[in-house]
């Protein structure tokens, strides 16, 4: 038990944790106000969409891939789904999350396809879906936004209303994401695979892992979830944008990602350890207007935030494999 | 006992038009130990790699309990009972050692539950049985190889394979820690299980099997139950052809000193390396995989500098931080991996060629073709390299010729002194002959080598002295008149655990 | 082990040597899309009207040819655009608050310098992956221009707009720079040790480090090019536009990975040629333009040249690997 704790302790959930502390404290001496119920509320807020897109792309990591299309599925299932609210008015409006979901593992699977059929890294072949599916947004749109009276009152209460302790439920339904993930991850088949295959690609096919299913699926889950997200952005915001809505959100998820200890060479990464990426993420965009730091700032914030998550993986990889660099001969 | 397990009807294997294997006819029985004997590039990897469904056989039948049976992939080996342990286990190394025991069990679809207090009993029970101590919940990564050995063959239990084939399982382990391997694998053939021991050392084979097989050039050559058959039979039939004669030793004039090396040491690699080697001397170095003898070498050439001890090149104090500085010292390297340390695959034979000598090649900068093309030709024509085109990529040619064309690559920069890594290895018979006269040749031409070598035939033959590395030590040097097999075996294996 | 696979046919291999370049099939492209283009719209058979439109992607076209190298050393880098954009931004401040041209020119460059060193830095001091570094510094260089410039634009002064409508023999200026750096570094990888050596790290590091070849050395030299290539680039974008806004050459990464691979340049590295970067600049040029005559949305276009990387991987990735067996 003692053992367990102190591997807690030590490892990089607690670092991030105390990083989440550590910050909000600073910001708290200086603008007494951050640390408040309204503020938390604020930063929960936040974080929904991105909550929900880092638990997608953990896996995609883990698997030793990456996806960079994600904003634009998000903006291309939202817009599928708010295309739907307007054109058929009367319809009920829940469908809208399975049109959002069903269209976003679509996209996803197309990625898988690509990625698994002609073995292309990732990287590129998510780079052009990004623009892509980007491009497919304003087509099916005709290039124009979604507006509010188009939206579902209902869904956009959603961001709103809350069943329990004033926590709207939207931000419910991305913790309960991230817990649905952590089991998936932990206790299932399929996850366990996606650790194995990020792990040790090559030994994959040798251990009966079926790559080309794992990894097919594991961009679908990026998919669906991005459709999630995208449906999610809907009620949030209340309206739909073929330029704006997902725009920049993969830069942001693997900001959040990469923060939160998943490692860009596989295998690697906790759902706790993305959960509070998530949240140090939020409670950074959270302060910056409060400290009187302009918006405009927020991206390059992302960008060395993940310059620096990279560096610090690098050490800690580095301390670990020591002992083997031996075997790099023997690939 | 003496039921047969699984038996081959002329398996045959090509890769690309070379045939590897050739109409291979064995028996195995329930519960035996078999040894599969053989040099290296004999066939026996190849072969065990085919019952453990890596490879496909090219023709051939194979029967498991006397049915005929397709071994489509190392998951249907594994469904048959057919457990494969690699020399350098596979493992996830991000996984726990229980994940990696149960990992690719069939059924159950991606949503299956994973039963982790249940997997872990399980794990810590084979783990028991084996009669190991490792922590099941820890991971993989940082084990110690002899350790996720065992980890694959609880593996290979719990899948309850009847037949565990362990290639050169102990090249990488200690003397104590083969101990432990080999009383697991007699209770695995009290247990009735079949096990395939590949090796090229005799006196295990003596220690545990009950038969054993020679393969030689890719055949069958006999097996025999291993109390019939002598030393020497064993070493004859392996050998088999007259390669003596080809092992000859050039009568060469030993001039003054080349290269000197004292105190050299590396973190984690070898410690306290001192040895010199003279104009025209071939010094070979013997050692079991991983003693240290490559990081020495890729010392000695700037890949990984040492952290401490001198380098003497002509009496001269030098620094070698990087292989250029090992080049302009007229050192020269030719690695033991050539498909990761040596060939630019997809370019030309004669891109590869002038690859060491920029400078002679475009002395300002732009490259001189008609230079380039007369180096590449000119080695083309003294190494013998055997091609279609001097355009055509690299990896088109066979093993041995691409390895000419790596030693032709620094025979441009006339190196003073050569190390050659494994030169041999992976290349076919008359290649092999004609690099042992090249060898002596070069010697003749007053040049320093090192040859690398796990062959000991080739260090007894072509070398001046032998030194012998084991865990990172220089054990033995040993003089040519006084060599021999054992002497170099018993410098080789680690002294730690000689109990 | 594999036994070499001999073809005395040499008039054959010739041609299949050919068929096997990617390069030509740019070409083909090319001439196709001409020929499409002019059943479109007469337009196209004016080479003025194609020079100018040039111009609109020369930045990006001459950057390209610069990662062309990049890649061919088996590295990329995304943050091109990025840079191009805070380049620009840097320079366009820093003359707007009076410093001396010149200087500003000096300034802009400098930090596309810098640029391009962090990169070089990350990937190989810290040998962290190209790809996600870059993405990270993509990210980071475009919000450093995001803070610079905030949500306005920067002008520059009047007598410094129009770099795109300066003719040199009847050819503006910037193809001009496009064709001249494209016969340089054409010269560099083709001709020059430097560039071999490019080949060589690219398609086996370790082999090449195991030839002597300071292979770390070689990218470290290809970022900083392409940090300061931009960085001229973004400099010829702020003349050409009046003005400069941080979102200037966004999604640039797209197109220039777009023109590398259309030119039959390999992923994986080790492959590829200037030519062909060369000529698929020309064919976006045509293909986007094209685009435009025949009044699609912008976001077609986008879409259009999303299918086209993904095409143009596949087509490149199926040839290579078929040389390979």
């Amino acid at each position: 038990m003692m053992k367990n704790l102190l591997k807690i302790l030590s490892g990089r959930e607690a670092g991030i944790f105390v990083m989440i502390i550590l910050f909000c404290a600073a910001v708290g001496l200086y603008k007494p106000h951050f640390l408040s119920l309204n503020s938390l509320r604020i930063i929960l807020l936040l974080v929904p969409l991105i909550m929900i897109g880092a638990m997608a792309q953990m896996l995609v990591l883990v698997a030793r891939h990456v996806d960079l299309s994600m904003g634009s599925m998000l903006g291309f299932s939202a817009m599928v789904a708010g295309l739907m609210y307007r054109d058929m008015p009367d319809i009920w409006w829940p469908i809208g999350f399975i049109v959002a979901i069903g269209v976003g593992t679509l996209l996803g699977l197309f990625n898988g396809l690509l990625v698994t059929i002609f073995n292309l890294p990732s990287i590129i072949v998510t780079l052009g879906t990004l623009n892509l599916y980007r491009g497919l947004t304003f087509i099916i749109s005709d290039a124009r936004q979604i507006n509010r009276a188009n939206i579902p009152s209902e869904l956009k209460a959603m961001s709103q209303t809350s069943p329990v302790f004033g926590i709207p439920w939207i931000i419910l339904m991305s913790f309960a994401i991230a817990i649905l993930t952590f089991y998936i991850v932990r206790y299932t088949q399929l996850g366990r695979q996606i650790f194995a295959l990020g792990s040790n690609p090559n030994a994959a096919p040798l251990r009966g892992i079926n790559v080309t299913k794992v990894t097919l699926i594991v961009f679908c889950i990026s998919g669906a979830l991005s459709g999630l997200a995208g449906i999610m952005y809907a009620s949030r915001w209340g309206f739909v944008n073929p330029s704006n809505t997902g725009m920049g959100f993969e830069f942001q998820v693997i900001a959040a990602v990469v923060i939160g200890g998943v490692s860009i060479n596989g295998g690697v990464g906790t759902v706790l350890g993305t959960f509070l990426g998530v949240i140090l993420l939020g409670c950074v965009a959270a302060a910056l207007p409060l400290l009187g730091i302009p918006g405009t700032t927020q991206s390059a914030i992302y960008g060395s935030v993940i310059l620096i998550a990279l560096l610090i993986d690098r050490s800690v990889r580095q301390r670990t494999t020591a002992r083997s660099t031996r075997s790099w001969r023997k690939k | 006992m003496d039921k047969i397990l699984i038996s081959t009807e002329g398996i045959s294997k090509q890769f690309a038009s070379v045939e590897v294997l050739s109409n291979v006819d064995l028996d195995l029985r329930t519960g035996e130990i078999h040894a599969l004997l053989g040099e290296n590039g004999a066939g026996k990897s190849t072969f065990a790699k085919i019952l453990a469904g890596v490879h496909k056989p090219t023709k051939g039948i194979i029967n498991l309990n006397d049915r005929k049976v397709e071994i489509a992939s190392p998951i249907v080996a594994q469904e048959l009972g057919i457990a494969l342990i690699h020399q350098e286990p596979i493992s996830f190394p991000h996984l726990s050692v229980a994940e990696n025991l149960v990992m690719g069990r069939k059924g159950k679809g991606p949503l299956a539950w994973v039963n982790w207090s249940d997997m872990i009993n399980e794990a810590q029970k084979h783990m028991h049985l084996l009669g190991v101590e490792i922590e099941v919940t820890r991971n993989m990564e940082g084990l110690s190889i002899a350790d996720q050995q065992m980890v694959e063959i609880a593996r290979a239990i719990a899948s309850d394979a009847k037949l565990i084939i362990m290639d050169e399982p102990t090249a990488p382990l200690t003397p104590r820690e083969v101990e432990t391997l080999f009383g697991i694998a007699r209770q695995l053939r009290e247990e009735g299980r079949t096990i395939i021991f590949i090796s090229h050392r005799l006196e295990e084979v003596r220690m545990i099997c009950d038969r054993v097989t020679i393969f030689r050039d890719g055949e069958k050559i006999s097996t025999s139950a291993i109390d019939e058959i002598s030393d020497e039979e064993v070493i004859r039939l392996m050998i088999g052809r007259p390669l003596g004669k080809y092992m000859r030793k050039h009568n060469v004039a030993i001039g003054a000193k080349a290269l000197s090396v004292s105190g050299l040491s590396l973190k984690g690699a070898f410690q306290d390396i001192n040895f010199e080697i003279k104009k025209g001397e071939i010094v070979g170095v013997g050692g079991l995989v991983g003693a240290g003898r490559t990081d020495v070498a890729r010392a000695l050439f700037g890949i990984t500098p040492a952290d401490s001890g001198s380098i003497r090149v002509d009496d001269k104090l030098v620094q070698i931080t990087n292989p250029s500085d090992a080049i302009n010292l007229g050192i020269a390297y030719v690695p033991e991996d050539r498909a990761i340390a040596g060939i630019f695959r997809s370019l030309s034979v004669e891109h590869n060629l002038t690859a060491a000598i920029p400078n002679k090649i475009a002395p300002h900068a732009i490259i001189k073709s008609h230079k380039e093309r007369a180096f590449a030709e000119e080695s083309i024509d003294k190494l013998s390299v055997r091609l279609a085109s001097i355009n055509q990529p690299i990896v088109e040619l066979s093993g041995g010729n691409q390895q000419k064309a790596i030693l032709a690559r620094w025979l441009h920069t006339d190196p003073k002194i050569l190390i050659l890594d494994e030169p041999t290895r992976g290349i076919d018979i008359g290649v092999k002959a004609e690099f042992y006269d090249m060898i002596g040749n070069l010697a003749e031409s007053g040049r320093a080598i090192l040859l690398i070598s796990s062959e000991l035939p080739e260090l007894l033959a072509l070398c001046d002295r032998i030194l012998v590395m084991s865990e990172g030590q220089l054990t033995a040097d040993i003089r040519r008149e006084n060599a021999s097999q054992e002497l170099i075996m018993k410098a080789a294996v680690p002294r730690v655990a000689s109990s | 082990m594999t036994e070499s696979s001999e073809n005395p046919g040499s008039e054959k291999s010739k041609l299949m040597f050919l068929v096997n370049r990617p390069e030509s099939m740019t070409f083909i492209l090319l001439i196709v899309a001409l020929f499409g283009a002019s059943m479109l719209s007469e337009y196209f058979l004016d080479v003025n009207y194609i020079l100018k439109s040039f111009t609109l992607t020369a930045e990006l076209s001459i950057a390209a040819l610069v990662l062309t190298m990049v890649i061919i050393s088996g590295e990329i880098d995304l943050s091109a655009a990025a840079n191009i954009a805070l380049s620009a931004c840097v320079f366009a401040y820093v003359q707007a608050i009076g410093v001396p041209m010149s200087l500003a020119i000096l300034a802009g460059i400098t930090s596309g310098f810098l640029m391009g060193t962090l990169n070089a830095i990350l990937v190989i001091r810290y040998q962290l992956p190209s790809i996600i570094v870059t993405i990270g510094t993509l990210i980071f260089y475009r919000g450093l221009a995001q803070v610079i410039a905030g949500d306005k634009s920067i002008r520059v002064p009047e007598w410094f707009i129009g770099i795109n409508n300066k003719m040199v023999l009847g050819i503006p200026l910037p193809v001009i720079f496009f064709i001249i750096t494209a016969i340089a570094l054409g010269f560099i990888l083709g001709a020059t040790i430097y560039g071999r050596q490019i080949y060589q790290v690219g398609t086996n590091n370790t082999a090449a480090l195991h030839a002597g070849i300071k292979s770390n050395r070689i990218k470290f030299g290809l970022f900083i090019l392409l940090g300061v290539v931009s960085a001229a680039c973004g400099i010829m974008a702020a003349s050409r536009l009046g003005s400069v806004r941080y979102d200037l050459a966004l999604g640039g990464e797209l197109q220039m990975v777009l023109m590398a691979m259309l030119g039959g340049t390999y992923i994986f590295g080790g492959r590829g040629t200037i030519l062909g970067t060369f000529l698929a600049a020309w064919l976006l040029v045509i293909v986007s333009t094209g685009m435009t005559v025949a009044n699609l949305l912008p976001a077609i276009q986008l879409t259009v040249l999303g299918l086209l990387l993904i095409v143009a991987i596949i087509a490149t990735n199926f040839i290579y690997s078929r040389a390979q067996r």
